[in-house]
């Protein structure tokens, strides 16, 4: 980093911020550079577990400019430097209260008060559990959200992926480079997922499909021993004795903590006027949060950079076009 | 002083029989949760200096360890003390979530 490529000054203590962006995945540091560069003075608040979904993952095929793939968490540690070159304060805790009635806004993390002029959310969306009995007992003792991180524990073992959007078919195929015997536990007669991912798993010998079919509940004492399933279109039961079980039924939007000050619709995303304004001026949001339609590291990049301009045009600084 | 290594051979001498309690990552090359949790772990073998040693274990090289305690999911942070575990952390949650669990060993 030279001194040359900081263009703001950080704010002394006790005053406010030109901007706090809330989260550490793809769309906050990609907000974060725009701002940085439009010298506005930048504190990302990036949480304890920072730089989001995409630290789950393993190899990202789908991300323009690496022709030969990127590790999700390598992709996140060069966009974080990236931000960072450019004067990004990189703050890792979590935001624990939002006061948006008042300005400047007040953010609390980890009992510290910050003061900003403008609040960018890109706090993005956490793994959506089933909720049913066992299943919190279990994490890490066989229940999973996250194949690439554990399926190595299951070599030769027999496992279950819960789910039929993209990520569920993805797990199932990371899954099946090590355990035996993989299932797809679906509730719906077909499948959410792409037609080229799907087409992968029909050609996969060791997946087998339960469509239709719902897991009640989780058991086993230290670690999974089975599960119990029902038909949701015959009236039957049953119970399945594996290893593991990985949740992969979709997501939900970080907003708890802008409950109250921040409009969400019914699912708890938040509502968004005018490409990235929320219901109070000078607050923006960006990526998984509010976007339940593309869900991409791309869109969500997209998504930061559109915030971010946006906060440089309300702070009434230009935006710099190189 | 930065984290140490420790392999399944070693596991009795530098884990079970340490007079100071002692917290064990498990982790491995091919996650990512464990690379955010790296830097963290060496800031607080610093602070617990004295009162705490930090290992880490390579799941992949030692799965006798990782079998023994029954860990399926990287990283699990297991605290011991006086060669018993007295607590455990599933999955990366920050620093704090590591400072409780050291808690449980260390005044």
């Amino acid at each position: 980093m030279t001194d040359k490529d900081i263009f703001t000054i950080k704010p002394k203590e006790g005053e406010a911020w030109d901007v706090v962006i809330i989260g550490s995945g793809p769309a906050a540091l990609t907000a974060a550079i725009y701002t940085t560069r439009g010298a506005a003075s930048t504190l990302i608040l990036g949480g304890e577990s920072w730089g989001g979904q995409l630290m789950l993952t393993t190899t990202v095929d789908n991300f323009p400019g690496f022709p030969d793939g990127i590790q999700g968490p390598d992709l996140m540690n060069l966009m974080r430097k990236q931000a960072e070159r450019f004067g990004a304060e990189f703050v890792q805790k979590n935001v624990e209260t939002a006061d948006l009635g008042k300005k400047p806004f007040e953010l609390i993390a980890d009992g510290k008060k910050y003061l900003s002029r403008t609040v960018i959310i890109s706090t993005g969306a956490s793994d959506k559990w089933l909720a049913i009995p066992g299943e919190k007992e279990l994490v890490g003792r066989g229940v999973s959200t996250c194949a690439p991180c554990d399926a190595p524990f299951f070599k030769n073992k027999k496992v279950a992926v819960i789910g039929g959007g993209d990520s569920a078919l993805t797990e199932a195929l990371v899954l099946t480079k090590y355990a035996t015997e993989v299932f797809i536990i679906h509730r719906r007669d077909q499948f959410r997922a792409s037609a080229a991912m799907q087409q992968k798993v029909l050609d996969n010998k060791n997946i087998k499909i339960l469509w239709n079919t719902e897991v009640t509940e989780i058991v086993g004492k230290d670690k999974v021993e089975k599960i119990l399933i029902k038909s949701n279109k015959e009236n039957t039961s049953g119970e399945m004795v594996l290893d593991g079980v990985f949740v992969a039924i979709g997501h939900v939007p970080e907003s708890r903590v802008f409950k109250g000050h921040i409009e969400l619709d019914e699912k708890g995303y938040i509502k968004v006027n005018d490409h990235t304004k929320t219901n109070i001026e000078g607050v923006f949001v960006a990526g998984e949060v509010h976007d339940q339609h593309y869900k991409q590291a791309i869109t969500t990049a997209g998504f930061g950079c559109m915030a971010g301009m946006d906060v440089l045009r309300y702070l009434d600084k230009s935006v710099p076009s190189w | 002083m930065a984290t140490l290594d420790v392999s399944d051979s070693e596991f009795e001498e530098k884990v079970l029989k340490s007079q100071i309690p002692v917290l064990v990552d498990f982790w491995a090359v091919w996650c990512g949760p464990c690379k955010m949790a790296e830097p963290v772990l060496n800031e607080l073998s610093d602070e617990y200096k004295d009162k705490l040693v930090i290992m880490k274990l390579n799941v992949d090289e030692n799965q006798g360890s990782t079998l023994k305690y029954q860990v399926m999911s990287i990283p699990t942070t297991i605290l011991f003390k006086g060669s018993q575990e007295v607590g455990r952390q599933i999955g990366f949650a920050g620093k704090n979530a590591y400072e409780d669990l050291i808690k449980k060993g260390v005044n």
